[in-house]
Order: structure tokens, then C-alpha cells, then sequence
């Protein structure tokens, strides 16, 4: 297999983006129907562009062609297939051709799947796309070639990172990737309503799915990285408020924002322009994620390459399409008049509160993530912003956010009346309010408020759906009618939110985890928790690209075994890295957590521990995932845009 | 008008990083650097042993009477290795320079200054690497310009180059010399 | 008031969790005087990490730190004074949590900020708000009154 296939690929790939970007859009401009037709095509042809490329890429890499720099660079003969395929995507220049690769994705999914939009709509929409990604592959083929040669070719390669060679960390760039580009659609909708000048309903109601598709994606990334740091790092931490993961946190809040206003949008006709800002910051806080880990600005773990000249490509790139899109804002927002009125206490007013709250956590977590490099350039001073700030200031907004989330479901459209909503509630109040009770005689005041706005939250998703289908109220068959013929969206909306609530619970579980640090020796026991964790050996454990050693726990409680945990530290000969293995149990309510540490003494370093609730926290991830999806599924959400049978007057309402 | 607000926002942030940009691929910013506390104040009290022969203590740069460069260094360290020649070079322009070993044995540092060449007028030891951290030391090499009265004037964390040499240290010594 | 932020950090600080592998030597024989030492230890970046706290790390100066504020806390330092002690040798920098003072001021306002700014932005939105339509005159109303009429 030829390496330059791929490159070739990667620069047809530029070519489509060009012809995508100018065609479509100009055909709209101009109403030319057969300019417009071409613009699936051209995003399917770039999407096979870029696929090629990848494939290829990823064959270099499992077939040792080391005279391929990045297989060099990032491969060995050695390292497992599972993870020369991942692997391509582990480096700066694989995971840039990643990104270009969901854009044309995104592309190819709008050509495919947009049959139900406006022919202009869809071909607007699409040539923003080309437009977006041409520039990322642009900056890829140019600054960031995966194809680049070595000759002669080396005899093996330097290997990965140990760190990276790891079920978890394979898979958690493309989902993550999946949602950070994913937004380029809802991106993309919004710039294409501006050139059209105009968001109406239908507008609404298109923009949602994708939007939906790309968070659920985005929250499952997110996920998938925290629960990776939670088990590979070995410290038992699974959120540290490192630069990088605030900058997927931040498209994650405004996205989650934008999911909401897009429902008033399409509801109620109003929040309009504020609707359109926010699919706009969204996809552009993805986007200067990417700019800020790749330039060297920040201090990161995750930090890819230190690397200002790259920094200064990337923000030209950026400056041209958010500047592009805020330029479209500014000169046409004023079209983007809202049509419906709204009293203060009222589901839009809820959502209103809804969006201002998590735009302010937003604002806090950039302000906080940007600080130290606004005092060290303006203020001359080093400082750092790590957790406790974040924990400090974030806190405080959410809890309103939490409280407002069980509520708001429960006000009508237009004009509500609190009182009444309210009532429908009070005994999720007791609820959670016994619960946080009960959980402040075993922990600290904090976690066990947070815990009652966790339950708060779970038992508000329920008394949404038992208000809806009028349980008690009304005869239990007619109940159970209305919940088979309830929405989706509706179900959906009421699983995300639990799901919410389920994670909040993991988080405040945790800080009632305990843990020991002890040195045992094999055959000595060590107790925590009410389990009894017996050593029984250390011996040695190697693998394909690397020596370790090993140690087996038995795990048992008042005498009945429950487990066997067999933790490692693994030494990589070639990075000349050690990582440790953590080994978890968990039965759905704790995890037991065990890592092996130095060995000495004819024992071994063991920290031990018992973290109450832990798995809550990925689990309730994955429920807010499905319950997106589960709204993605909406058949609602599927119908277009009336076929122009006989010259029937548009649908649509100008803005 | 509210409506070109993000606009004017992100133009005005775009400008920022684009400056900080500039900065590093100049070299004069640096985002993982940290700046020493002690600059323009008396060194911290310490005294410590030495390799072969007697150490020295805080006292002895209080009243040396002329600037000199404490250099702190270890054997484990590559950096360390990269700036040896330089060292060395400083020692034959008659640069004084007092060596202290963090966290190291001290036979490894004599072996070390007996195959590379010893460009320390004298030594000393911190093998616990305690009086590294009141210095505020973060890693080695870290160097120290003290004037003659045991005040920090210059810090360097990293190797030093020729350059910083000719640039930095050189002019600086002269106009501590009294 | 500063005590009392700093507690509130502190408290806050707690349901933070994640622990270097360090030796069990390490820990204090007292778990209270440990547990203080661990949270003032979050508090405090480990220098030659990203952006961890000297209990998460396993690096060789986070440990040296770890050792030197158990050191101080059987030694009868407040938790404010270790983090003085250690601020006077590496700065501001080496606090987690940055102080409350005027160059911070934006920082730590910023909760403040951003929900003023969002409501400021909600007031101008319903300020400009389309008016209701204006009653009908007597006359107007008149004419309604035919035209249901028939």
C-alpha cells in the first residue's frame, strides 16, 4: 500500500472542500436549483476523500511502514493491533486528519440524511460545512501532514505512550470528536439561516436533531475521558479541571444551552437571535478547545505539541470562521426579531434562567481556565486556577440550575403560575430533602446537599412523566395510554434530565469514598471498608511491549469471597514509562479500587479503596445519552419541509 | 448595536492570543516557567556540606564582596550535561561559580567533576534537596546571579547558553563588580 | 474573612478526590492532623506537574512538599501559615486557588459578572420586545361589532 494514496486523498479532499464551500452557497444566492443539487455530492466526495485517507493512514500504521514519519513516531512492531489501529489517532497530526475527517462526516450525514430540508436550506448548510472543513484539511496537508516520508526507512519505531495504549483512551477521541465537530452542523444551520435571513419555526425544529445527535456524542466523550483518567491514572480522580477538559466542558454547557433554546425557537417563535449565538459560540468554543491544546498556550496534561508557529495557522484558520460568522451576526441579528411574548414565569422563562445560568458557569469556567495567561501577559504575575476555584465558583450557579430543572418542565408555555407547579412537586422536595438529611449523618454538609439535589433531580424527572400522563388523577389504564402515546422528546427530555441526576449522586458518593495506603506483606490482610483485602502473592505479569509485576487481592466480607483483584505496574522498555494498572470491582453501587505501588521490605505498597456510588457517575452519563437518543427518535422531529407539489406558497414565516 | 458585541469580543480575543503567540516564538514568554521569588532578595540562611572539602553557608555570599553564580545541579540531571561546556567556559573567563548538588551522592558528583572537569570555584551538597526548596527551586538546572552583598540579582531555570552568556550574565557581573 | 474564605475552600476543596501512590510512611499517626495536612496539600500545585495538587502527584519535589507540610502541621502551623510558608518561597503560584486581592478581582467576580451580564442582556431583550397592538378606538370597535355580526 502506497503511502501517497493517502496524501493524495487528503488533497482531493481540499479540492471538494473548495468546490462545496463556493458551489452550493452561490447557488443559492442566485436560486440556481442545479447549483444547489450538487452539493451532496460534492460533500459525499469529500467524505470519501477523507475516508481514504484515514484508511490509509491506518494501514501504514498496522502494516510497520516506518518510512511513514507518524508510524515512526508513534508505532513499534510490537505494540498490539488493537492499538496500531487506535494509535492513528493518538498523535497531533492522525487526530487533526480525525477532526477533518467528522467534518466530512458532518458533510456527508447533512447529504444523506437532510432529504426533509429546503433545497436552499440544505445546500447552505452544506457549503458552510465545505467551507469550515477546506480549511482544517487545508491546515492539515500543509502544517500537519500525516504522510510525510522518512528515508531510509528505520528499523522499528519509538512507540506510543503507554498512557495511550488503552481500550478506554481508544475509543474516547472519535465519540468525543463526534460531539466537539458534531456542533458544526448546528453551526452550520445557523450561518446558513443568517445568509437566508431567516429563523423561523421550521427552522427550530430542523436544527434540533443534529444537535441532539452531536451533545449526546459530546457528553459521552466527556464521559469516557473522565472514566479513563478514573481507572488508568491509578489516583481515583476522574475530574481535575485540567485546561483541556474545561475546554470540552465549555461547548458541552453552551450545547447544552442551545438544546434547550432551539426547542423555544421552534415552540414559541422567540429567542431567535439568542438561539443562533449560541450555535455559533458552541461550535467556536470547540474549535479554540482545539487551538489552545495544540498551540503550546496552555499548561496541560493533555497538551499535544508546544508549537507557536502551528498555534498562529490554527487562529488564522479560526478567525476566519467564527470571525465570518459574528460579521454575518452582527450585520443581519437584527432580522432575527422574536414573534412571541412571554410572561417572566413561564416554561420560555424557564428556559430563559436555564440558558443565563449555564452560559454563566460557561463564562466562569474560560475565565478561570484563561486567567493565568491574562495575569502573566497583562499582569505580569504567575498564578494558577486549579480545582478549588473551579469547585468554589461553579458550584453556587449550578445549584439554582438544578433546582430550576425539575421545576421548569412542569410550567406551561406563554404564562404559568408557580404555585401550582410547584405543588405538583412537594414530595420530590421531601424526598430529597429526608434524603440529604440522611446523608449528612454519615458525611460532611456539602455532599449531602448535593446528594438531595441529586435526588431532587431524579424524582423531578419522574414527577414530569407522572404529571404528563395524569397518574392518580385519572384512571390507571388511561394512564398507562398516555404514556405509550407520549412524545419521545418528551420521555427523552425526562431521562436526560435523571440522568443528570444520577451523576450528581456519583459525584457526591464519592466524597464519602474511603481508601488506605498500607504495606503488606504476602499473606497479610489489610480491612477497610467492612471487606478484607488479603494479599495473596506479587509475581511477575509480562505482555507483548512491556514487563510488569503483579499482585492478587482477595476481596472477601464476613468470610465470603467477593473478588479477585489483580493490579499491575507496567514498565514499557522502549518510552521508558511505568504506568499502573488500578483494577476495579464494581457491582453498580461501589467500586473496590486497588493499585500496586513500589515494592520493598518482601512487601508491597497497596492503596485501597472503597468509592461509594462511583460508578453512578459514567452510568448517569450514559442515561443522559439515551435519553437524547431516545429524543433523536422522535418521528416529530423527522418531518420536512412541504415537496414543492404545484407552487404552494413556502411555509415558512419571515423572521 | 448589541448584536456585534461577540463580535467585537472575539476579535479582541483573537488579538490577545495572537500576541501571546508572538511572545513565545520569541522566546520571551513561556507558559511552564516559574519566576524565582528571590529576586532582588538576600539569598535564604542555609549551610551545607561539601564533596570533598568544606561546604558553605548563606553567611559566605553575605560577605563575599563580589557577585558570583550559585548553580545548582545533579548528575541524573541531561540539562545538566548540555550546559556543563559552558560552564566550563565561564571558568576560564574568570566567572566565579558555586555549585551546590541536589539530591545526589556525593561520590556520583565527584566521579562526575573528575571525568567532565570541575568549573566550581567551590562545592557543596544538598543531598535532601531541603535548601533547594527555600531557594524555591522547581527542577535543575536553576542558576542564581548573587551580588556581593547576597542579593539575588538574576535567575535562570534551565540550561545556560553561550548566548546568556555574552548577553546576560557577563554585563550583569561587571555592573556588580564594585 | 479571609479565614473564613479559606475555609469555605477548604470545605469545598473536600469533595475532591484522588490520591498520589505515596509510601503509607508518609501518612501522620494522628488521622486529624493527616487529614488537615491533606487538604492544605490540595490547595498547593505541585510545581513541576499540569496543573495537580501535590497530593495527586507522584513526582519527587511533590513528595519533598507533602513531607514539609506534614512537618509544619505537628509543628503547630495554621493552615494559613503553611500556605504562607510555601507562597514566600515559590509565589502565588504555588496556590491552587489564587487569593482574594485586585488582581484577582475579575477572576473571583466573574460568577457575579456573568449572571449581571445575562441579566442585562434578558432586560434589553424584553425592553425591545414588540408592543402589543394598541386597543381599538370606539369607532374600531364598532366596526368589529358589525363585521361579527354578519
Amino acid at each position: 500500500m502506497n503511502p501517497e494514496i493517502g496524501h493524495f486523498a487528503l488533497a482531493l479532499a481540499v479540492a471538494f472542500g473548495f468546490a462545496q464551500a463556493i458551489i452550493p452557497i452561490w447557488g443559492a444566492q442566485r436560486g440556481d436549483a442545479r447549483m444547489m443539487q450538487a452539493a451532496p455530492g460534492l460533500a459525499l466526495g469529500q467524505l470519501i476523500s477523507l475516508a481514504t485517507a484515514f484508511g490509509v493512514l491506518m494501514w501504514v500504521s498496522v502494516d510497520n511502514d516506518f518510512s511513514v514519519l507518524n508510524v515512526y513516531q508513534n508505532s513499534h512492531s510490537l505494540k498490539p493491533l488493537l492499538y496500531k489501529i487506535t494509535g492513528t489517532w493518538g498523535n497531533h497530526e492522525g487526530s487533526i486528519l480525525l477532526w477533518c475527517l467528522i467534518m466530512g462526516v458532518c458533510g456527508g450525514a447533512v447529504a444523506l440524511f437532510g432529504r426533509n430540508l429546503p433545497a436552499s436550506l440544505r445546500a447552505r448548510v452544506i457549503g458552510v460545512l465545505g467551507a469550515s472543513s477546506c480549511g482544517f484539511t487545508l491546515f492539515a496537508l500543509l502544517a500537519s501532514n500525516p504522510f510525510m516520508r522518512i528515508w531510509p526507512p528505520p528499523a522499528n519505531g519509538q512507540d506510543m505512550n503507554p498512557l495511550l495504549q488503552d481500550l478506554g483512551l481508544a475509543v474516547h477521541p472519535p465519540i468525543l470528536y463526534l460531539g466537539y465537530v458534531g456542533f458544526a452542523v448546528p453551526f452550520a444551520f445557523a450561518v446558513a439561516a443568517l445568509l437566508e435571513g431567516r429563523v423561523d419555526a421550521a427552522w427550530g425544529r430542523w436544527v434540533r436533531p443534529w444537535t441532539l445527535a452531536a451533545w449526546c456524542f459530546l457528553t459521552s466523550g466527556i464521559a469516557l475521558g473522565s472514566w479513563w483518567a478514573y481507572y488508568e491514572l491509578g489516583w481515583g480522580g476522574f475530574w481535575f479541571w485540567d485546561p483541556v477538559e474545561n475546554a470540552s466542558l465549555l461547548p458541552w454547557l453552551t450545547g447544552t444551552a442551545l438544546l434547550h433554546s432551539a426547542i423555544v425557537v421552534e415552540k414559541r417563535e422567540s429567542l431567535k437571535a439568542w438561539t443562533v449565538l449560541l450555535a455559533i459560540g458552541t461550535f467556536s468554543l470547540s474549535l479554540s478547545g482545539t487551538f489552545l491544546v495544540r498551540s503550546g498556550i496552555l499548561n496541560s496534561v493533555h497538551a499535544f505539541a508546544n508549537d507557536p508557529t502551528r498555534g498562529v495557522f490554527i487562529l488564522g484558520l479560526l478567525g476566519l470562521v467564527i470571525g465570518t460568522a459574528l460579521v454575518l451576526f452582527a450585520w443581519r441579528g437584527r432580522m432575527l426579531s422574536s414573534v412571541g411574548l412571554f410572561a417572566p414565569i413561564s416554561r420560555e422563562g424557564a428556559l430563559v434562567l436555564n440558558n443565563v445560568l449555564l452560559c454563566s458557569i460557561a463564562a466562569v469556567v474560560a475565565i478561570g481556565t484563561l486567567y493565568p495567561l491574562f495575569a502573566d501577559m497583562v499582569l505580569g504575575q504567575k498564578l494558577s486556577v486549579g480545582a478549588p476555584f473551579f469547585n468554589s465558583t461553579v458550584l453556587p450557579l449550578a445549584v439554582p440550575l438544578f433546582i430550576a430543572m425539575a421545576v421548569g418542565p412542569m410550567l406551561s408555555w406563554k404564562r404559568a403560575a408557580l404555585i401550582p407547579a410547584l405543588m405538583r412537586l412537594w414530595w420530590a422536595a421531601v424526598a430529597a430533602a429526608a434524603i440529604g438529611l440522611w446523608a449528612s449523618f454519615g458525611t460532611s454538609l456539602l455532599p449531602s446537599f448535593v446528594l438531595g439535589c441529586a435526588a431532587w433531580l431524579i424524582l423531578g424527572a419522574f414527577a414530569d412523566i407522572i404529571n404528563r400522563i395524569r397518574l392518580l388523577r385519572i384512571p390507571l389504564r388511561s394512564s398507562l395510554v398516555l404514556l405509550r402515546g407520549m412524545p419521545r422528546a418528551a420521555l427523552g427530555a425526562a431521562i436526560g434530565h435523571a440522568g443528570l441526576g444520577v451523576t450528581i449522586a456519583g459525584i457526591a458518593g464519592m466524597s464519602m469514598a474511603v481508601s488506605t495506603i498500607a504495606l503488606v506483606k504476602p499473606g497479610e490482610t489489610v480491612h477497610l471498608a467492612g471487606y478484607d483485602w488479603k494479599l495473596i502473592g506479587l509475581h511477575d505479569a509480562p505482555g507483548p511491549n512491556y514487563s510488569a509485576r503483579a499482585a492478587t487481592i482477595q476481596v472477601s466480607r464476613d468470610g465470603r469471597p467477593v473478588t479477585v483483584l489483580a493490579p499491575e505496574r507496567r514498565s514499557f522498555p522502549v518510552q521508558r514509562m511505568t504506568t499502573t494498572e488500578a483494577k476495579i470491582e464494581t457491582d453498580g453501587m461501589r467500586d473496590l479500587y486497588a493499585v500496586l505501588g513500589d515494592e520493598r521490605d518482601g512487601g508491597a505498597v497497596l492503596r485501597l479503596h472503597d468509592n461509594f456510588m462511583a460508578p453512578w457517575i459514567w452510568l448517569g452519563a450514559l442515561v443522559m445519552a439515551l435519553g437524547g437518543g431516545l429524543s433523536l427518535s422522535d418521528r416529530r422531529l423527522r418531518l420536512g419541509a412541504p415537496r414543492r407539489a404545484a407552487k404552494a406558497p413556502h411555509s415558512g414565516v419571515p423572521a | 448595536m448589541l448584536f456585534a458585541a461577540p463580535l467585537v469580543a472575539a476579535v479582541a480575543a483573537g488579538g490577545g492570543f495572537y500576541a501571546v503567540l508572538r511572545r513565545m516564538q520569541h522566546g520571551s514568554f513561556d507558559p511552564h516557567g516559574v519566576p524565582t521569588m528571590l529576586l532582588n532578595r538576600r539569598v535564604p540562611g542555609f549551610r551545607l556540606p561539601g564533596l570533598a572539602s568544606a561546604g558553605f553557608a548563606s553567611t559566605d555570599l553575605f560577605a563575599l564582596g563580589h557577585p558570583v553564580l550559585v548553580n545548582f545541579w545533579a548528575t541524573w540531571c541531561p540539562p545538566c550535561i548540555e550546559e556543563h561546556p559552558v560552564l566550563m567556559a565561564m571558568q576560564a573567563q574568570k566567572i566565579p561559580i558555586w555549585g551546590i548538588v541536589y539530591k545526589d551522592k556525593a561520590e556520583a558528583a565527584l566521579d562526575y567533576l573528575r571525568t567532565r572537569g570541575n568549573p566550581y570555584v567551590r562545592n557543596a551538597i544538598d543531598a535532601p534537596g531541603r535548601v533547594a526548596i527555600d531557594w524555591g527551586l522547581t527542577g535543575v538546572p536553576e542558576t542564581f546571579l548573587v551580588d556581593g552583598d547576597g542579593f539575588v540579582r538574576w535567575h535562570m531555570s534551565g540550561a545556560i547558553t553561550r548566548k546568556m552568556v555574552a548577553e546576560q550574565i557577563e554585563p550583569l557581573m561587571k555592573k556588580y563588580s564594585r | 474573612m479571609r479565614r473564613g474564605l479559606l475555609a469555605a475552600l477548604l470545605l469545598l476543596a473536600g469533595m475532591h478526590l484522588a490520591w498520589a501512590i505515596s509510601d503509607p510512611a508518609e501518612e501522620l499517626r494522628d488521622p486529624r492532623l493527616e487529614t488537615r495536612a491533606e487538604q492544605i496539600g490540595r490547595q498547593l500545585r505541585c510545581l513541576v506537574c499540569q496543573n495537580e495538587s501535590i497530593e495527586d502527584s507522584g513526582a519527587d519535589l511533590a513528595r519533598d512538599l507533602r513531607r514539609i507540610v506534614r512537618q509544619r502541621v505537628v509543628a503547630g502551623d495554621t493552615d494559613a501559615q503553611v500556605v504562607a510558608w510555601m507562597v514566600a518561597r515559590y509565589g502565588n503560584f504555588v496556590r491552587l486557588s489564587p487569593p482574594l486581592e485586585w488582581q484577582t478581582l475579575l477572576l473571583w467576580g466573574s460568577p457575579v459578572l456573568a449572571l449581571g451580564m445575562g441579566g442585562l442582556v434578558v432586560l434589553l431583550h424584553r425592553r425591545n420586545r414588540p408592543k402589543p397592538p394598541e386597543p381599538l378606538s370606539e369607532a374600531e370597535q364598532a366596526r368589529l361589532r358589525d363585521l361579527m355580526k354578519t
